[in-house]
């Protein structure tokens, strides 16, 4: 008999796929070429033909395009997949807050049926039934889960459904007569995106710090509350995985004060089913249907937003609006005066709607709250299994259960090893894991944030826990190991230096060709600053872990 | 030896009160107690800890240091020393910190790393002050300073990567408790100037403070108060970078350790570095506002170093008339814990206390409680 | 349990291991911990729902989901089961298989926000993606996909009243009105905007421009094509006006037509945006868009774009390239409200599909792909026109992929018009006729309409409207 070995369990003898890969300039030969174009028939080419050489603006310099067959953009475009860790091939929950649950695949199916990728979206409404019904459909199933009146599935992404709730406010004040609400409060631990959104649509930001229990405090927010409120913007489940059981209490003290209030639902995976934004009295909510509801995160989009809004607000929503006549069918009306108008081409990112909604039809009810228990019991057994690893803690509400995500900290084993976190991010990558810190400022010092929603395996959460606790094993006994890693990705460690100055940074090869290689650049007319023009002082710099 | 200069400095008995619960080691009678409780010199080995780092990533680099604990004993095998004298005493006093700086100096360093805590650091500012940029090791019981390492191998390999690849050179301010009052149940932190740290991007970045990496946000800060301050005729400049960025772009040399006051209608600076007395004169019957930035690290707000910002001065120009500047970044250390006032009226400080909105940029503000020192505040940070 | 809670189920759905109850229970015990409901304490009862979501029953059965999805999709008119010529910002461009391929691989379609290094393809491929698209539009500085070209627009015009400090936002010839209600609500924080409108058969005369554009203009804003398919724009006049005033001069432009025509930026474009939808996305009811912003390398510029660059940088193994985020603290996600604008999830995997798009035509592609679009869009309007029963406005003016049509010499609505030609199993263009204030449609033709199913489309008008 022949002896098998036994895999033991504990951290995986990974290696990722190392192609070392030329950049694409570098591929290829003149006369090289991946696809022909159709051809014009004679008659077409003679009515073409005079207006193509009297163009005044014709290009005569060819574009500096690779030139390459098919087989070979191919291979390159393959290689670079495999130098790259989907959530279909890794244990996912070390990008926490990003909700990275499976995609089933069935759900593609669907977006590739010509009935889905072949339709225009400015057809006939007459054609395009099914689409329209599904979104329908779809928001009648968001409405249910935030308990709200009335949804749009226009926005992008997640941020862009928040800038579209900011426009709403703006909106529903101006009409008022009271757009000297300039305020928006937030909090420390909500999405970056409320502050930023907030701000780019006119507003001051008043940010509340969490307290010892990681959310802010009743006073904090009554010192926060004025007539100057246009809106409450709050995520909860904060980013740290806490629940602010204050949360009604501070809905009912800005609407007391005439603000409205936005909840954050972007990630709802914890709670869907179990509490909803209208209970707590909620005018508005978003989700990202990139989170929530399984659509794939497309390496950072295509994604989707929804927003759920009160009745008194459901006429500031992006038109069109879907609805549905009295024979069953469905339409679309643009006759919005009230509404804040497009914030996006269309009806939103289609394919993700149809993924969502066969996401959720394939659940129900029953289901959905299967996903929130399974995700906050995997979440609350890693807080158990992962604060057992010597010198990583999990600051704030301290014998507290947390619902969708922990926020840990690895300061105790920064301060003995001097391994951050993002190091030790870097290390957990030569397992074939992801590991993500948090947004800045980093609040929770060295942290790392983790989320295993409902997609893993008891087994695979153990092996994730096992091999941090081997990065935690080699901080302290060979740490240079940590700071060199990678060692088993597809490239090495690279430095931040050419990153940060006009003069050395190049983020396109033609950039590279300037300023490396020595070719001039072409004499083009340009924009002169006007003499006295203040430049703009530029922000502490800063890196990406 | 043509490869860069690093001198190094250790207080070899930082560190030694705080491990037995002493909040700090200044003074002899404190470090005979840490003895006799069976501290031992820790820091020693974290600045071997560092130039082990330092060693790998900059095997070029020439150490210069003095004999015995104070340096020659930290430095492991295969970095290439120049010793200097030094001395063989475990129990060495702040002058034999000064007097090994002094010495380095005259000798020729790139870049000073130290190991202590923040009173090594108030021992380096008063003999290397802009001479030399300087490093912290963090050794020491206080480090509220913002010139030290998030740990050894972080200041070893920021050290290391300075002295190779170079970096912009910031402020870091230095501050220190007294530690006296401490042991008593009082604390007094105090800003006693600022020293030039390495700020490299991509690096861990260092443990508090208004550091060197924050000066574009302190001058946003800067530029939204003036804008807010419309109606006000003089503003009260407290301590620190942060409220010194006003006086920058009031285009007025203020002082970074005292409190100035500035006349808005004119531009001038009517008083500067002022007593009590002083800013009473400047500011009666005129409309006020006196700014005010939390101490790095301890969230001290009031009455420490800046006893001139007085109870009478708030008496008469109301507590209303305080604005809180801070980057978000220094209040994000302090980790929720409130910011802290003491100016010995118990009136005046319950005033002032309860949740304000500190100014962190154009448009963008925090909400921070405030509250009186006395209410059970035990800093403890070793 | 929550006691009004419905009970969880016995049996685990297939996408949810641990909820096979043994598993639960397991790791339950392992936590000294009853139930689930337990974890939910923070929540106070007040907030809970008290009953089971309102939703239809589950599809658990995948075959049974199949059925459902193909059923209610099924009530949707395929571009292959009719003839479309419907484009208004979102176009009937053929999809090269490999682009899907691509796409469609599950390590691209399910990566994330993975760092450098783990997802080092993902980076070199949207690298390659931002140094294509600045081959094709001779910028050294192209972003990361943004959301849509609305999104783009918006963007840039923004970034210009930062550049210039100044709030006078100039739009000169026909925008498509969707995207101008996002651009105004956009930018009304900081800016006015002034449209300059024309209708087909004329551009806007420059003398009129320039008495619109003065000293408190950040920006001048053209399209090519236009919103009515024209590209004859006098982009070097514009420039030159702008410069002189010290505004800036933003083009949105179809990247698909810079094959033939040349890059905004030779003729002084100071910041050029657009869709890349064209670029192999395929249409998906108008879902599939990314936008994309291109500015000079020029700190000024490069300082105020919002969304993530990707430089290239050597690592420590001699002769390995790698790629990071340049000049981060730009962003929202580095400096929350301090950033510019915002960064978020937006349209990385259509980035890439541009990419591969762009690689396989290569120059010659993309010139021959220029050339037939012109080719078939001037045949479709000269036939048209020929009926008689139709208005060709503008027909003397290049056109790129789009054209007008005037229904006036047949008196019909524009409603009734492409009702019947739907009828026939003609998608015949997109109704204008709200904001032309004539019956018009908006007719689109590209690479993928071959000269029959050109002259279907006109023997079906002369059947509708003779």
């Amino acid at each position: 008999m022949i002896t098998f070995p036994q895999r033991d369990g504990h951290a995986r003898d990974f290696h990722q796929a190392r192609w070392n890969e030329q950049l694409i300039f570098d591929l290829g030969s003149p006369g090289e070429r991946g696809v022909v174009p159709p051809a014009s028939e004679p008659a077409a080419a003679a009515a073409g033909e005079p207006v193509r050489r009297s163009l005044r603006n014709r290009r005569n310099a060819a574009p500096r395009l690779p030139q390459i067959s098919q087989p070979q953009v191919l291979r390159h475009y393959l290689r670079l997949s495999q130098e790259t860790l989907g959530a279909d091939l890794n244990i996912d929950i070390g990008q926490g807050t990003c909700t990275m649950k499976y995609s089933p695949k069935v759900n593609d199916t669907f977006v590739r049926s010509p009935e889905v990728s072949a339709v225009h979206p400015l057809q006939p409404v007459d054609t395009l039934q099914g689409l329209l019904e599904l979104i329908h459909r779809l928001e009648r199933m968001i409405a249910e889960i935030s308990g709200l009146h009335s949804v749009t599935l226009q926005p992008g992404a997640g941020s862009a459904a928040i800038y579209a709730n900011v426009s709403m406010v703006r909106k529903y004040h101006a009409v008022r007569g009271e757009s000297h609400r300039d305020e928006v409060i937030t909090t420390g631990f909500s999405h970056p995106s409320n502050a930023a959104t907030a701000k780019t649509a006119g507003y001051k930001i008043i940010t509340l710090q969490g307290g010892p229990d990681g959310y802010p405090t009743v006073e904090a927010l009554r010192a926060a509350v004025s007539n100057r409120t246009a809106a409450l913007m709050i995520t909860n489940p904060e980013d740290i995985g806490v629940f602010n059981p204050h949360i009604a209490e501070f809905v009912r003290i800005v609407h007391e004060a005439g603000g409205l209030c936005v909840y954050d639902q972007a990630n709802a995976n914890g709670i869907l089913g179990i509490t909803r934004a209208a209970e707590v009295g909620f005018d508005i909510c978003h989700f990202n249907l990139h989170k929530t509801f399984s659509t794939p995160h497309a390496c950072g989009g295509p994604a989707a937003g929804a927003c759920a809004v009160t009745e008194e607000l459901a006429p500031y929503l992006p038109s069109p609006v879907i609805v549905r006549a009295d024979d069953g069918r469905f339409d679309l009306d643009h006759d919005r005066p009230l509404s804040i108008g497009k914030v996006r081409p269309f009806y939103g990112v289609t394919a993700n709607l149809v993924r969502a909604y066969a996401w959720i039809s394939s659940l129900g009810a029953e289901g959905l709250r299967q996903v929130a228990e399974t995700a906050v019991l995997n979440n609350n057994y890693l807080l158990k299994k992962i604060t057992e690893i010597d010198g990583v803690t999990a600051p704030y509400a301290e014998g507290h259960h947390r619902i969708e995500q922990v926020r840990y900290s690895l300061a105790d084993l920064h301060e003995e090893t001097g391994v951050s976190s993002g190091d030790f991010g870097v290390r957990l990558g030569d397992f074939g894991l992801h590991y993500w810190t948090s947004h800045h400022p980093y609040s929770v010092p060295e942290p790392a944030t983790i989320e295993p929603t409902e997609s893993y395996s008891r087994a695979e959460l153990d092996e994730y826990v096992a091999a941090m606790r081997t990065v935690a094993e080699e901080a302290r006994t060979d740490p240079e190991k940590v700071l060199s890693a990678p060692h088993r990705g597809p490239i090495h460690r690279s430095g931040q230096d050419a990153m940060d100055d006009p003069e050395t940074w190049a983020v396109t090869y033609r950039a590279y060709r300037h300023k490396y290689l020595g070719e001039q650049p072409p004499e083009v007319p340009r924009w002169i600053p006007p003499a006295g023009l203040p430049a703009k002082q530029r922000p502490p710099r800063a890196a990406h872990r | 030896m043509s490869g860069p200069r690093l001198g190094v400095v250790v207080n070899p008995v930082a560190g030694i009160g705080g491990v037995v619960g002493l909040k700090g080691s200044d003074g002899a009678r404190v470090q005979a107690q840490a003895h006799q409780r069976g501290a031992v010199h820790r820091s020693i080995d974290r600045t071997r800890r560092a130039l082990s780092v330092l060693a790998a990533q900059a095997p070029t680099c020439h150490v210069v240091t003095v004999a015995g604990p104070m340096g020659e004993q930290a430095v492991p095998a295969g970095l290439s020393a120049t010793v200097l004298g030094g001395t063989a005493r475990r129990a060495t006093t702040a002058d034999d910190t000064r007097r090994a700086c002094a010495r380095l100096l005259d000798h020729g360093i790139d870049l000073l790393l130290f190991a202590g805590g923040d009173g090594t650091a108030r021992d380096v500012l008063d003999v290397v002050g802009e001479r030399c940029p300087v490093l912290g090791v963090p050794a020491g019981v206080k480090m509220h300073s913002a010139v030290f390492g998030t740990s050894p191998v972080t200041a070893g390999r920021t050290a290391a990567a300075y002295l190779v690849s170079g970096a912009r050179l910031a402020p870091a301010e230095i501050l220190d408790l007294d530690e006296a009052g401490v042991r008593a149940g009082v604390v007094r932190p105090r800003l006693y100037g600022a020293l030039n740290v390495p700020v490299l991007p991509g690096v861990q970045g260092r443990k508090v403070g208004s550091s060197a990496a924050e000066t574009a946000d302190a001058a946003a800060i800067a530029a939204a108060v003036l804008d807010e301050m419309t109606d006000v005729e003089i503003a009260v400049l407290g301590p620190g970078t942060t409220v010194g960025a006003v006086a920058q772009r009031l285009g007025v040399t203020g002082t970074l350790t005292g409190v100035d006051a500035v006349d808005l209608g004119t531009g001038q600076l009517l008083v500067a570095d002022a007593g009590e007395q002083e800013l009473l004169a400047a500011v009666r019957r005129r409309r006020c506002r006196v700014l005010l930035s939390p101490l790095g690290g301890s969230g001290f707000l009031l009455g420490r170093g800046d006893q001139q910002v007085s109870a009478m001065l708030l008496r008469e120009i109301g507590t209303d008339a305080v604005t809180v500047l801070a980057t978000r970044s220094k209040l994000a250390a302090l980790g929720g814990a409130p910011l802290w006032v003491d100016t010995g009226d118990a009136e005046v400080d319950s005033a002032l206390s309860g949740m304000h909105r500190v100014l962190t940029g154009p448009g963008e503000y925090m909400i921070q409680p405030v509250l009186p020192a006395d209410e059970a505040f035990a800093p403890q940070r070793a | 349990m929550h006691e009004n809670a419905s009970p969880s189920p016995t049996t685990a759905h297939p996408y949810i291991p641990n909820a096979a109850p043994q598993v639960r229970d397991g790791m339950l015990a392992e936590l000294g911990v009853n139930s689930v409901d337990e974890f939910f304490a923070d929540i106070p009862e007040a907030l809970r729902l008290t009953r089971p979501l309102d939703l239809p029953a589950p599809l658990t059965s995948e075959a049974e989901l199949v059925r459902h999805m193909e059923s209610l999709l099924s009530a949707n008119v395929t571009t292959r089961q009719a003839l479309n010529f419907c484009g208004a910002g979102c176009y009937q461009h053929h999809v090269p298989v490999v682009c899907s391929e691509v796409n469609g691989r599950a390590e691209f379609l399910t990566a994330y926000a993975g760092e450098t290094y783990e997802d080092h393809g993902k980076f070199q491929a949207l690298f390659e993606y931002a140094s294509m698209m600045a081959e094709l539009l001779e910028m050294d500085v192209v972003t990361i996909p943004t959301y849509d070209g609305f999104q783009a627009a918006a963007t840039a015009l923004r970034m210009a009243t930062r550049i210039t400090h100044r709030s006078g936002l100039v739009v000169v010839g026909p925008v498509g009105q969707d995207k101008l209600s996002k651009v105004y609500d956009y930018v009304a924080p900081v800016a006015t905007v002034e449209h300059l409108s024309a209708d087909p058969v004329v551009p806007v005369p420059l003398a009129e421009i320039a008495r619109h554009v003065g000293e408190d203009t950040a920006a001048v804003y053209v399209e090519l094509p236009d919103a009515h398919g024209c590209v004859d724009a006098d982009l070097g006049a514009l420039a030159a006006l702008a410069h002189n005033v010290g505004a800036l001069l933003v083009v949105g432009v179809d990247p698909i037509a810079l094959g033939v025509l040349d890059p905004p930026s030779a003729a002084g474009a100071d910041i050029v945006c657009g869709d890349i939808q064209s670029l192999g996305l395929g249409m998906q009811a108008g879902g599939a868009h990314g936008g994309f912003l291109a500015v000079h390398d020029d700190p000024r510029f490069v300082l105020e774009l919002p969304s993530r660059l990707f430089g290239l940088t050597p690592t420590g193994k001699p002769g390995e390239i790698g790629f990071r985020d340049v000049a981060y603290e730009r962003t929202s996600l580095a400096a929350r409200e301090n950033g510019n604008e915002w960064v978020g999830t937006a349209a990385a995997l259509w980035g890439i599909t541009a990419g591969v798009y762009l690689a396989l035509h290569g120059p010659q592609g993309m010139a021959e792909l220029g050339d037939t679009i012109i080719d078939r869009t001037h045949y479709a309007m000269q036939t048209l026109a020929g009926t008689g029963l139709v208005e060709v406005p503008g027909i003397d003016r290049p056109h790129f992929r789009e054209f007008v049509v005037d229904l006036a010499p047949s008196g019909r609505t524009a409603a009734d018009f492409l009702k019947a030609m739907a009828q026939r199993r003609i998608f015949a263009g997109v109704d204008i006729s709200a904001e032309s204030g004539s019956q018009q449609v908006l007719l689109c033709t590209t690479e993928v309409h071959n000269q029959r199913d050109i002259d279907t489309l006109v023997a079906a008008v002369k059947e509708v409207l003779a």
